[in-house]
Formats: C-alpha cells, structure tokens, sequence
C-alpha cells in the first residue's frame, strides 16, 4: 500500500490514539488529515459494535416440533426451505411452515400465486391441481428457492 | 493489513477492472472517520473529529428501523427508533436533513410508516426533511403502494429521485422492486436510464451522494447482498471526483473504497445481522439484551468546503 502524508503534522495524542486501533485490531491507513477533518459529533461517541464482536443468545429452539399436517409439508428454517425440491400428486395440498425468526413468502417465480407474509410458526397451504414444476422463492429474500413437481 | 489497505493499483481511470475490484474487498476498522482530501484517503479517530472546526453542512443517515418487527433481540424496535432520532438531537450540529435508506417499516403497514413519520416530527424533522429509499419491507406485501402513497411524493416512478443541497447532488436509487427468485436488489432499465439523463449535466468537480437500501456492490452473494445491474450505475458515476453511496440493509457497518467511489453500509435502529457468512442465515442476530443499544447505530455525515468528499461518522444510538 501507498504511505500517505501528514504523519508529521499529527496532533498531540495520536500516538496514544494510534495506539489504542493498534491494540483493538484496527489498523488505520494514514494519519490525520487536517485539511479535511472538520466534524463535530457530539462527544463521547462510539461506533456501534460490529456483529463478530456481539454477545449472542443461544438459538431458541435447538428442536422444534415436528410439523403436523395432514399432507406433504415443508419446513423453512435458517433462511432454507427444506425439501428444496418436493413431488406430490395433482390434487394436493402442501403446507409449509416458518421455524424462523423473520417473516417469509413462498410466491411463485411466475407470481401465479402467492403466501402473504409468514409468521414465526405460521403456515401457508396451497393446492396444486394441474401437472407441472412450480418454481417458487421468498419475496422479501429472493435468494430462498425452492420447487414443487406435481405429477 | 490487507484489511484495510486501500491500493492505488485498483484505481483504474478507465475502470475496466472494476468486476475485479469488486472482489477486493477493502474494509475498513470501525471506530476511524475516513476523509478524503485531494484524492488520498485518510483517517482520524473519532475524539480527533470531534475536535475539528465544524463543516459547511451535514445530514444524517438512519437505515433499517423495520417497525412492527417484534422478536429476538428487540422486542421494542419503536423505541430504539426514538433513540436513534433523540441521539440524532443530541449532535451539536443540527443536520440539515435525514436520509432514511429503506426498511423504514416491516411489513409495510400504513401505521408502522405513521409511526416513523411521527417520531420525526416530534423531532422536528418534517416530510421535506427527511428523504426515503424504500427497503424490501416496504415493497413486498402490496408492491409499495402504502409506501409510495405515504413517501413517494416528489419521487420519480417507483420512488428513485435526485435533490441538490449546497453544491452537493443526492440520488436516492431504489433496488427493491420486481425482486426475481435467486436474485439481488436491482435498479431496472428505467431507472438507469433516468439516472443517465440526471447525471449527465453535473460538473465533474460535484460531489455526489447515492443512497439506496441494497448494497450496489456484490458485498456477499450468497445472501443476495448486491445489487445485480449496479454497475451500470456506478460507470456513469466513475468521472466524478467525489462518489459517495450509502445503503443499508445488511445491519452492520462496513466500508469498501473502489477509486473515487466510497461505500458505506449503516448499522440499523432495529437489531444486528451477523457478518458475512458468519451464521447460516442473515437474520436477526441474538444479541445478548445488554449489548443491543450498542449494537445499533446513526450515521452523520458532514461537508467540508473545498474538500469535496465528506467526513462520515457512525455512532451508537446510546
């Protein structure tokens, strides 16, 4: 990396600033700029507590109950929905059920139909009728996609 | 210090490289107010800012205040929301305006967006002072409409809009609408091309402010912690010399210099998410019930005459 200026022009108690970073594991790029420093917090601030560094709870539920419906049922846990993939007979009705903190959707990749929003242990059922592969995801977290092959 | 190093080899004037810079993540340690002056990035701690001479303006950024979420870690996410704009009243700078970069409610409710709306009143901070950028949450349940109908006015479309402010251009981007299965935030042809044609007659020499709810950088795919068609965006912005962007959505404060671009993710009001890659899901992180206030965070954000990029400062709502 490239040495920036201004290291001679530090005010008093940057070393012990400088210090401190060293010793909490920050690393700063460069001394001070005078030219551009010019803010005025409030005093006292801190930045807020990056999330590697946080105290957690321990997760609420190590095992919770087994999903009771009457017909193919899927679980969306951890952000996962489980099974990824699931076949089922025309004329059925899958359940699925959120074991997570947040809400969630299942809604079709083609928007043909849609959950509303999923509470923590709520459940959501649709009947597939016609054959055929219904790709679906969560609408609030694209990124969870799952399918259901009615055959 | 690979961490935090910010290379000159990445600073390419024509910006072919830029996919590849994407991978080089440069962040940067909290607890350092990073400047730019005269194009060399450099660092004060925050009792040296604090110190300083004040700037010409300033403005805050508050992000992710997801009211009506009530669960693990925060089961009182309308109060910490109170304490982020009471901390925000205890700078000895009154901003002269908020950004709000989306999620404002959590389950786009007309009365969670009351709520929010009224805490800034009550802090003074009327509807034209605080400009918003909806989050999923805002979106999802019935495409944005209560969200538009209570924030959208003087936006563009589905919400995007741009604004100046003391020789300062703000956009605010909106990367949360037509979600596809598997995908990222993304900006859509429309508005790139509103974007194109808001950029095109501004000086070089102007800074600019992009705010937006997704990251506009692949931060972390997995999670869909991108925006897809972000760079389209961002190569319109490579001939100015002060880009600023900054977003929310992911809970944490992260930094990421790429040439004259700076990103700057905020903390939320509500609760923390972990890290990248650090759990299996990006959801509410447990944070022990002591530990939440400081978890959580605003963003000020001040304008020095003549330096052109601005003086950023993240602070806990305690």
């Amino acid at each position: 990396m490239s040495t920036h200026a201004n290291c001679d022009r530090r005010k008093p108690g940057w070393r012990t600033a400088l210090g401190a970073l060293l010793v909490a594991g920050i690393l700063p790029v460069a001394g001070c700029a005078p030219t551009a420093a010019a803010v005025s917090p409030a005093a006292g601030l801190s930045t807020p507590v990056p999330p590697a560094a946080l105290v957690t709870l321990p997760p609420p539920k190590p095992a919770h109950p087994a999903d009771t419906t009457a017909g193919p049922s899927v679980s969306i846990e951890n952000f996962n929905i489980v099974p990824a993939t699931i076949t089922v007979a025309p004329g059925t009705t899958v359940v699925w059920t959120n074991h997570d903190d947040v809400e969630h959707t299942v809604t079709a990749s083609d928007n043909s139909f849609s959950s509303p929003a999923i509470q923590t242990d709520g459940q959501f059922s649709y009947t597939f009728s016609t054959p055929g592969t219904y790709s679906y995801f969560c609408a609030v977290h694209p990124f969870m996609t799952a399918k259901v092959i009615v055959q | 210090m690979s961490n935090n190093t910010v290379s000159d080899e990445h600073n390419h004037a024509d910006g072919v490289d830029r996919r590849g810079f994407l991978k080089c993540m440069a962040w940067a340690g909290t607890g350092v107010v990073w400047t730019l002056s005269a194009g060399i990035l450099s660092s004060c701690t925050l009792s040296q800012a604090s110190n300083a001479t004040p700037g010409d303006f300033s403005f805050v950024q508050v992000s992710d205040s997801h009211i009506g979420f009530k669960n693990v870690p925060n089961m009182d996410v309308t109060s910490t929301f109170q304490k982020a704009i009471d901390r925000i009243g205890s700078l000895s700078t009154r901003p002269s305006f908020v950004l709000h970069t989306g999620d404002v409610s959590h389950l786009s409710m007309p009365a969670q967006y009351d709520t929010v709306d009224q805490i800034f009143k009550g802090a003074k901070f009327g509807q034209d002072q605080v400009y918003y950028v909806p989050g999923e949450h805002d979106t999802f349940v019935d495409n944005g409409k209560a969200y538009l109908d209570r924030f959208g006015q003087g936006s563009t479309a589905n919400g995007w809009r741009s604004f100046d402010f003391k020789g300062v251009h703000f956009v605010g981007l909106v990367n949360v609408w037509n979600l596809k299965a598997g995908g990222f935030g993304v900006l859509g042809d429309d508005q790139l091309a509103w974007l194109k044609k808001d950029l095109d007659g501004l000086s070089a020499s102007t800074p600019v402010v992009v705010y937006a709810h997704v990251p506009l950088w692949a931060l972390y795919p997995t999670w869909g912690w991108g925006t897809t068609d972000a760079e389209q965006a961002l190569s319109m912005m490579q001939r100015f010399g002060s880009v600023t962007v900054l977003n929310g959505h992911i809970h944490q404060v992260l930094q990421k210099v790429e040439g004259n671009i700076t990103f700057h993710t905020a903390a939320s009001t509500a609760y923390p998410q972990p890290a990248p890659g650090d759990a299996p899901a990006p959801g509410p992180l447990r944070v022990v019930p002591e530990q939440l206030l400081s978890s959580l965070g605003v963003r000020q954000v001040t304008f020095v005459q003549k330096a052109g990029a601005p003086v950023i400062v993240d602070a806990q709502i305690t």
